[in-house]
């Protein structure tokens, strides 16, 4: 007899365990594979897995067997020209079927196992270590919503959160345990009752004696109270922090003449990072693009990015948009505000302090974490001295960096996002 | 002209399958599996979907599995030639239990499920009940319940001890996993629920003896017994897992049940490794004549049939050694031919057959092939039934590569004087035995440093493979103390 059982809806990924633990034994491989690609290929495409290439004899499991060597008869099939007793030249480089020996068996010439990494865990390998900092700060302390949850049984309460089951139950308790002594006293007067009547049915007096005490038991256990005041039980709600796990994400740049397409592919690739990390960590994400020269304007990604203006170069313009569409929009209660600036260091000279000004009173206050990155090779101007007076101001909340190339905004981005040790 | 009339319509005719389909060809196949007396166990057929069925090969075919990294790295190198279109997947996979498990893949055709139902539910399901290897060996009834057990107790073992802890000893014991098997003890079935109660009394049991083993309180220092002289194993030991769990000086308990646990399943496994040809070739004998059958029967189309034999015929198809698919000798070749001929020596035995095969030559087909799957192992089912047509057929001939020599030599051909020396060596080759280097415990120093010494027997003078020192670390690892190697030409009695 046979069972034909259908397992398509079992579950299929009966390996990931194993996976997991492959991948887990393998970290060190596959996160120089991981830092390799994300310097390699452009930031744009983040979004797929990686394959991971490890040399086959650092996976090998190593068992007996035998080498080459020796004196070894294999049989193979289908000769055409061979006789007995022949003596046939050795076929070089042992890769034609005939001078295989055993050893071939033992899985040689798997020169790299490779496999594909789904971008789950790419992105997993690529953030390691790298923590949001504050994010532990603003869960305690920036908890200004609240959400009701049930949280057990309570003696006290609001009469329409009575749980009746739970009530009911502890009324019959009480009612047990407070009857208890007179439902025994009870039954022995019964049984008490029914032997004299059954062996001295003419003794009135003990048997008048025994109801009456029979009545009195009853009427004792008929006092106790169905349900009391105490026996009331009531759902317990309380109020839990709700931690808001919503965050918005400003990308400041300049677009001043100075800023070439090759600096803003750069700037892009550093804000494409960030927004990769921050969804890693938030539900809800949302991306407010300014750009800025003389004057400051909130754009959509395409323009972000692409179009071409030029100009001087106020980035107190862009610091003054933003605060006002902080105050506008996000709520620093609801909204958890990350920033990055990209410049490439250019600005008024008179504008810097103006910019620290901003900075420092109207928006560090309320973000989580602002970072500036400079992308330039030459010498740091007023701007960046400026800053890095706001960096000793906000030391938690403020990172500066400066990026050359392309090939440092990997590391840069793991700079500023290391996971710092709790002191 | 009756026999057409009688023929039956066609179970199917299009190519999609349906659990009522399954269940119908199942029917008639059992029914005509009956007809030859097949005896098996009862099948529990699975559908699964591709991905399950890589989860089943990363398992090595294990329903169940504990979780090693290992397992995982077979996945991702399944997945990845699967996913590109490098390799197909299996047919079929075939579990040797009680009720015997067989995995049908979602995505084939209702041929390639009668086949496979054939296949593995009659020609594998019957090899595992009948040979005498996995009747002895193996316990179909009691090894789901035994997996179960050994997955539930590395889980805890992961929890208590680590994960990185277990899997190095895992790792260690994998390395010696085939010298982990008794060649010639059986092992007596036990239950999980047994073997969960045992493993409580086994554990303080046997700490006790290997402290006994190990007990460094002096003697009376005059009078050195001969039992402490006397070299301990007193003979050399093959089963280095066992050894290893019974006498490590300093495994903990914990650690020598998981020893056990590697070797139980390496023992388990140990008949399919030296029945490949036999087995394999054995289901593929079945599923061909029992797919015949059902067409002679009219139960099945054209159509259908021409999709069997195209399958079938890849399936035994054999490349010649210089054919860039040649990777040795299929085992569903050389095992369907040979069942096909003893097959074919009983019904039309030629003058040959009745030279080379007396007993056999003109007998009961059926009771021979019986015999020759129930009381043979791969070695010496070859050594008895490879037939001198078998060999012409299949053009056998034999290549001597001997590193002293410049050249390779032909020792024996497809010829009169070349049959017997070709099936010997064809016989060795599947020998377990010569496959694997003969490496055993020699001795261990019991009043010294522990140190334990093993002895490699060598055999033409082959030698070990790179990985060797790897696995001596692995057995450093268990042993806890020295391991000496001990090299040593075997003299060929």
């Amino acid at each position: 007899m046979s069972y034909v059982i259908d397992r398509r809806l079992n579950g299929k990924n009966k390996s990931t365990v194993n996976r997991q633990r492959f991948l887990r034994r393998y970290r060190d491989h596959i996160k120089k594979a991981v830092e390799e690609a994300v310097s390699r290929r452009s930031i744009t495409d983040m979004e797929h897995g990686e394959q991971i290439s490890i040399p086959g004899r650092d996976i090998d499991e190593p068992v007996l067997h035998h080498g080459r060597g020796g004196k070894q008869t294999v049989v193979h099939p289908g000769n055409k020209e061979f006789t007995a007793g022949e003596h046939i030249p050795r076929p070089q480089g042992g890769g034609g079927g005939g001078g295989r020996g055993k050893a071939g068996n033992s899985g040689e010439g798997m020169d790299e196992f490779v496999f594909q990494i789904t971008q789950e865990e790419f992105l997993e390998f690529m953030f390691e270590d790298l923590e949001l900092p504050n994010l532990v700060k603003r869960h305690l302390t920036g908890t200004d919503t609240f959400k009701t949850v049930r949280a057990g049984i309570s003696n006290e309460g609001n009469p329409s959160r009575i749980n009746i089951i739970r009530t009911l139950r502890s009324a019959h308790a009480r009612r047990i345990a407070l009857s208890g002594s007179s439902r025994a006293r009870l039954r022995e007067a019964r049984e008490e009752l029914a032997r004299l009547k059954r062996e001295e049915p003419d003794n009135f007096g003990d048997i008048q004696e025994i109801e009456a005490e029979i009545e009195r038991l009853i009427a004792r256990i008929n006092r106790i109270p169905f349900l009391d005041t105490f026996d009331l039980k009531y759902n317990l709600l309380v109020k839990h922090p709700n931690p808001s796990s919503k965050a918005v994400m400003f990308c400041l740049m300049d677009v001043s003449g100075s800023m070439t397409q090759a600096t803003k592919d750069i700037a892009k690739r550093f804000f494409i990072l960030l927004y990769l990390f921050l969804k890693r960590n938030y539900d809800r994400i949302e991306v407010v693009f300014i750009r800025h020269h003389t004057s400051a304007r909130e754009v959509d990604e395409e323009e972000f990015f692409y179009s071409r203006e030029t100009g001087g170069t106020i980035v107190s313009s862009a610091l003054k948009l933003m605060q006002e569409i902080m105050a506008e929009r996000y709520p620093a209660n609801e909204w958890n505000i990350y920033a990055a600036q990209a410049s490439d260091g250019d600005n008024w000279n008179d504008d810097s302090p103006i910019c620290r000004e901003i900075l420092s009173k109207q928006i560090m206050p309320f973000v989580q974490y602002y970072t500036y990155v400079e992308i330039t090779p030459r010498e740091h101007q007023a701007l960046w001295f400026e800053y890095e007076r706001i960096g000793e101001a906000f030391p938690d909340t403020f990172a500066q960096q400066q990026l050359v190339s392309a090939g440092d905004i990997y590391p840069v981005f793991r700079e500023l996002f290391q996971r710092r040790l709790v002191t | 002209m009756t026999a057409r009339e009688q023929k039956r319509q066609p179970l199917s005719t299009g190519s999609e399958w349906t659990f009522e389909l399954i269940q119908a060809y199942d029917r008639e196949i059992s029914r005509l599996a009956e007809r030859y007396a097949l005896d098996t166990y009862p099948n529990q057929i699975e559908v699964i979907t591709a991905e399950q069925m890589m989860d089943a090969y990363a398992s090595v075919g294990m329903p169940l599995g504990y979780h090693h990294w290992s397992y995982g790295k077979h996945f991702l190198s399944t997945e990845k030639s699967y996913s590109r279109g490098q390799m197909g997947l299996a047919y079929e996979i075939v579990i040797n239990s009680d009720p015997c498990i067989a995995y049908l893949m979602e995505e084939n055709t209702i041929c390639m499920q009668a086949l496979v139902v054939a296949h593995a539910c009659y020609g594998h399901n019957s090899f595992f009940k009948g040979n005498y290897l996995f009747r002895t060996w193996t316990d179909a009834s009691s090894i789901i319940d035994y997996l179960v057990f050994a997955k539930q107790y590395i889980t805890q073992c992961e929890e208590r001890h680590g994960i990185d802890a277990v899997e190095d000893l895992l790792d260690s014991c994998h390395a010696l996993m085939n010298y982990g098997v008794d060649r010639y003890k059986r092992p007596y079935p036990i239950s999980a629920e047994e073997e969960r109660r045992r493993q409580k009394d086994r554990e303080e049991h046997m700490q006790k003896q290997i402290n006994d083993l190990w007990r460094t309180i002096p003697k009376s220092a005059d009078k050195v017994s001969e039992k402490d002289t006397a070299r301990f194993p007193a003979e050399p030991q093959e089963n280095i897992l066992y050894f290893i769990e019974k006498h490590a000086p300093l495994l903990e308990p914990w650690q020598r049940e998981i020893v056990r646990i590697v070797r139980k399943i390496a023992q388990y496994f140990y008949p399919q490794r030296q029945t490949q040809v036999m087995n394999e070739g054995w289901a593929t004998f079945w599923h061909y004549t029992l797919m015949n059958d059902l067409y002679d029967e009219g139960l099945v189309t054209d159509g259908f049939m021409l999709e069997f034999l195209q399958s079938h015929t890849s399936v035994v198809f054999q490349p010649g050694f210089d054919s860039p698919y040649y990777s040795g000798i299929n085992p569903y070749a050389l095992g369907f031919a040979m069942y096909t001929d003893i097959r074919r020596m009983c019904e039309n035995p030629t003058e040959e057959d009745r030279r080379w095969f007396p007993e056999i030559a003109g007998s009961d087909w059926l009771s021979a092939i019986k015999f020759a799957m129930s009381s043979f192992k791969d070695e010496s089912f070859i050594l008895q039934y490879l037939s001198p047509k078998v060999i012409r057929d299949l053009k056998l001939f034999s290549i001597m590569d001997d590193d002293q020599r410049d050249d390779l030599l032909v020792p024996a051909i497809h010829d009169e004087s070349g049959y017997r020396v070709i099936r010997e060596t064809l016989a060795a080759q599947y020998n377990l035995g010569n496959r694997e280097p003969n490496v055993q415990i020699w001795s261990i120093d019991r009043r010294g440093d522990r140190s334990l010494t093993l002895r490699h027997q060598q055999h033409d003078r082959k030698p070990l493979g790179d990985s060797t020192e790897e696995v001596l670390k692995h057995l450093h690892r268990l042993w806890g103390s020295i391991s000496i190697w001990k090299p040593c030409r075997a003299t060929k009695s």
